[in-house]
């Protein structure tokens, strides 16, 4: 038995030393958002959030994990789907068959927070995910209109 | 398909009117449908108008779709041009799957359900449409009959009804049951709507289901949970074509979670555990011995060598042969000849194959990612042993399809071979994605050895097209093979027009198709033959023109007089693209066109190739006449994403054979497109709304020849042989 933190809750889970976090949020907690694509850190459909920081949670076991760290999945970023990010992918109708986009909300998401106004070349080096239907004029996009979105209610803040 | 008809595509007038008023008359009398399998949810459903649409009484119109979601857009813009006919409020617009087996039960009331070929709207927008004309003929006549007035008195705007006389109003909500109740229209009466004066269909709206794409709460299949469900992981002969021979359970029925490790039909063997990653865990530790057969010898090498004997054998034969292409070559003063060749390539969805099945005695249910909806149906019945009356495909939208998810259904199959030796209890099969890679339908490898006789002048005397390689219908559809010809192979050159018309007018022209088999399995790949076809035919384009001595866009205009259509294409691209006016330093610019799936499609792209070979694609124009526009936006998505998978495949897109297996099994060394690498795409579409052609597709075959023709300006050598990241460009 272990104790994880998943957003914001802590739940018991059993599964082995070694079961890479993915399959625990998957397959324990029953979070399905957080997607398997690779296994091996390569398309990051996996992201989630430890500790605020962007991970691809296919390549961490459990045995990595703290009961602290705070882990934070596709479903707890927002309880509304309010995110900026989330509102610009609305937007801009980012997604097309949708399975890597939780992977790339959530790599978006983490970028934001430590630069909320990106360049070209910022995005570029931090939006590493794969997408196979393309979408990543929209996500370059996207990720320009959440910063604006971020700088203009930062101002009325 | 070209002369390879299967699957009628068309309902006629007559089917859809006939099952419509089956339909009807079967609400009539209380008939509800078992939509989602329970009384709740048909209710849910609303009012059955006819089978394309049911109203709920708050004015929400559900239109029910029967084709796919993978990412193409299809289901918003087959609502679309619902709604447009319907007249019914947009926002109040909502979809619903059609399944096979409900299908099967009302005689395929709602048509072909399956998605590919581009087809998914062009191959059902005239009975979709007629149907939301004959539910608002209905519901008009409804309000008609209660207020005792003609018909032809009433007006509706967006699901209100008036009449202006009396000035009363009702809605589609209200009126819905009584509509239901009547007999469909006359289908002589039903006149559509002039694409001039649509007002939902045509305009770029938002797609109704990225909602729940946002926050984790989209399920996919492999996300399905089921009442004590069990999960599979499957490993398959790594070597194509070979057989289990045996296993050792004893070394894993031990491990954490295990169930039973089970033989899956002759050629695999699964793990079943209670979570996937314990099944996967034991499968990687189980002992299996295989018998890998004969295409254990086969190798890339062995593969090249036996395509290249296809370049100059004898048993090629020829779909077009005008004039003396082979003799005006020989005698003409100025020859061009070169050898292309392009590799096996898998479609790596990012949502890896995998399918739910539940087996019992007298049923069979699976819940599956499809592009062939009732092929699962088929699969999974058979591999069950029971009748189709006897299954059910519950469709989830797929994460991914690009061709892999077609009528092979070799993960459906597996499911229910699995499932079965679980009587009643469920289980989730998911592949690996080394497993997925092991295992595709591949794009089919190919060379291509073309020639080209000019006269003094650069003038186009005659050309020659010799394709060698492997055929997808010897693999999936033989019968589609007459007499030995496989025209599909050569799809985009041939010679009629309306679905993949060659587009230049060459006095002596010969294309042939050499047909050279492997033991790799091969599907169709997002735009199929196109791609490698499209690749041959613009890239010896290119090196004819500079033999010529002439401007690339110059020299195919000069052959495209009689193709009105992909020249007006090609312009439009070279336009948009600035075709002839300066570019910055280092950057140099190519152009290409091509025809597939029905739609006309050209692009230009700029390019830089640094000094020490490092290629940058900056810039790409699209433009498209796809006939008919549904939703622009999507069609522009549509667009970009062909230019990702086009550019994945051209720059790493590779997989290599040895010791008879796939070798790229992973992202790592089957390496595909990222952000970084993104050209800015714009998309020009051009609709001369006189055909319908198809989106999904068509612009793939432009990409890969605009930018190898683009690189080819830059370093002033022809590329042949993709991927790129074998070829030293400087």
């Amino acid at each position: 038995m272990a104790k994880l933190n998943i957003n914001g809750k802590v739940r018991d889970v059993q599964a082995e030393a070694d079961t890479p976090l993915l399959w625990v949020i998957r397959e324990q907690v029953g979070l399905t958002g957080t997607k398997y694509g690779c296994g091996v850190a390569q398309c990051g459909a996996c992201s989630v959030h430890i500790n605020g920081e962007v991970r691809r949670s296919c390549s961490i076991p459990m045995s990595a994990i703290k009961p602290t760290d705070r882990i934070v999945t596709i479903e707890g970023l927002s309880a509304t789907s309010s995110n900026p990010v989330q509102k610009a992918w609305a937007a801009l109708d980012v997604p097309q068959c949708g399975y890597c986009q939780s992977g790339q909300i959530m790599a978006a998401a983490a970028l934001l927070r430590k630069n909320p106004k990106p360049t070209d070349a910022d995005i570029d080096a931090a939006m590493t995910n794969i997408c196979r239907c393309g979408t990543y004029q929209r996500i370059r996009a996207g990720v320009h209109m959440a910063a604006a979105n971020l700088q203009s209610e930062a101002k009325k803040a | 398909m070209k002369k390879t008809p299967n699957v009628k595509t068309n309902l006629s007038r007559r089917k859809f009117i006939v099952s419509s008023a089956a339909a009807g008359g079967g609400l009539a009398l209380g008939f509800k449908l078992p939509f989602i399998g329970s009384a709740e949810a048909a209710t849910a459903t609303g009012t059955e108008v006819n089978v394309w649409v049911a109203v709920k009484p708050d004015n929400t119109c559900v239109v029910r779709i029967a084709r796919s979601e993978m990412g193409q857009g299809t289901l918003t813009g087959l609502a679309q041009l619902v709604a447009e006919e319907l007249e019914c409020d947009w926002k109040k617009v909502t979809t619903e799957h059609v399944f096979p087996g409900q299908n099967l039960a009302r005689k395929r009331a709602w048509g072909d359900m399956a998605t590919g070929g581009s087809r998914g709207i062009r191959g059902s927008q005239d009975y979709v449409r007629r149907g939301g004309a004959a539910a608002r003929i209905m519901l008009l006549q409804a309000a008609a009959e209660q207020w005792n007035v003609p018909v032809g008195e009433l007006t509706v705007v967006n699901g209100a009804i008036m009449h202006g006389a009396s000035g009363r109003k009702t809605t589609y909500g209200e009126v819905a049951p009584a509509a239901a109740r009547l007999a469909p229209p006359d289908p002589k009466s039903i006149r559509l709507k002039d694409p001039k004066g649509w007002k939902i269909a045509g305009k770029p709206m938002k797609r109704l289901d990225t909602a729940d794409k946002l926050n984790g709460s989209k399920i996919y299949a492999i996300d399905l949970k089921l009442p004590g469900m069990l999960n599979a992981a499957v490993k398959a002969s790594p070597v194509h074509g070979g057989k289990l021979v045996s296993y050792d359970e004893a070394k894993v029925v031990n491990m954490p979670g295990v169930r039973r490790v089970v033989k899956v039909n002759n050629g695999a063997v699964a793990v079943v555990a209670d979570t996937w990653w314990r099944a996967k865990t034991a499968l990687d530790a189980l002992p299996i011995v295989w018998d890998e057969g004969a295409g254990a010898t086969q190798s890339s090498a062995t593969i090249a060598e036996r395509l290249k004997e296809g370049l100059t054998a004898d048993d090629a034969f020829a779909d077009t042969k005008i004039g003396d292409a082979l003799k005006v070559i020989a005698a003409a003063p100025k020859k061009v000849e070169a050898v292309y060749s392009t590799p096996f390539l898998s479609h790596a969805t990012m949502e890896p194959m995998n399918c739910t099945a539940k087996v019992t005695a007298d049923r069979v249910e699976v819940w599956t990612a499809t592009q062939s909806a009732e092929g699962s149906l088929a699969a999974a019945c058979e591999e069950a042993g029971l009748p189709l009356a006897a299954g059910e495909v519950h469709k989830l939208d797929l994460g991914g399809g690009f061709g892999r998810r077609g009528g092979t259904q070799d993960y459906t199959r597996q499911a229910v071979a699995i499932a079965k030796q679980f009587p009643g209890v469920p289980v989730k099969l998911i592949w690996s994605r080394e497993e997925d890679q092991a295992h595709d339908f591949y794009r089919p490898i190919s060379q291509c050895k073309m020639s080209a006789g000019l006269d003094e002048s650069g003038k186009l005397l005659g050309m020659h097209v010799r394709v060698s390689g492997q055929s997808i219908n010897a693999w999936l559809n033989p019968g589609a093979i007459k007499e030995g010809k496989d025209v599909r192979q050569l799809q985009g050159m041939w010679k009629e027009p309306g679905d993949a018309q060659f587009g230049y007018t060459v006095p002596n022209l010969q294309i042939e198709y050499a047909m050279r088999n492997t033991h790799v399995p091969v599907g169709p790949w997002r735009g199929v033959n196109t791609n490698q076809n499209g690749v041959y035919v613009e890239c010896f384009m290119e090196e004819v023109a500079r033999a010529s001595g002439k401007d690339s866009l110059e020299f195919r205009r000069e052959l495209m007089a009689n193709h009105p259509k992909h020249l007006a294409v090609l312009n439009a691209a070279a336009e948009k693209g600035n075709w002839g006016k300066p570019l910055p330093a280092g950057v140099h610019r190519g152009i290409a066109q091509f025809m597939g799936y029905g739609s006309y499609s050209a692009a230009t792209a700029e390019v830089s190739v640094s000094d020490k070979g490092e290629l940058k694609v900056h810039r790409m124009v699209l433009a498209l006449n796809c006939g008919h526009a549904v939703n622009p936006d999507q069609i522009a998505a549509q667009v970009e994403g062909s230019v990702v998978y086009g550019l994945s495949a051209a720059l790493y897109g590779e997989l290599t054979v040895e010791k008879g297996r796939m070798v790229e099994l992973n992202f790592h060394n089957y390496r595909l497109l990222r952000l970084a690498e993104m050209p800015k795409v714009e998309t020009v579409i051009v609709p001369t709304y006189d055909f319908w052609g198809g989106v999904g597709e068509p612009t793939i075959c432009v990409v890969t020849p605009a930018v190898l023709n683009a690189v080819f300006a830059a370093t002033g050598k022809p590329v042949r042989s993709l991927p790129l990241k074998n070829v030293k460009l400087v």
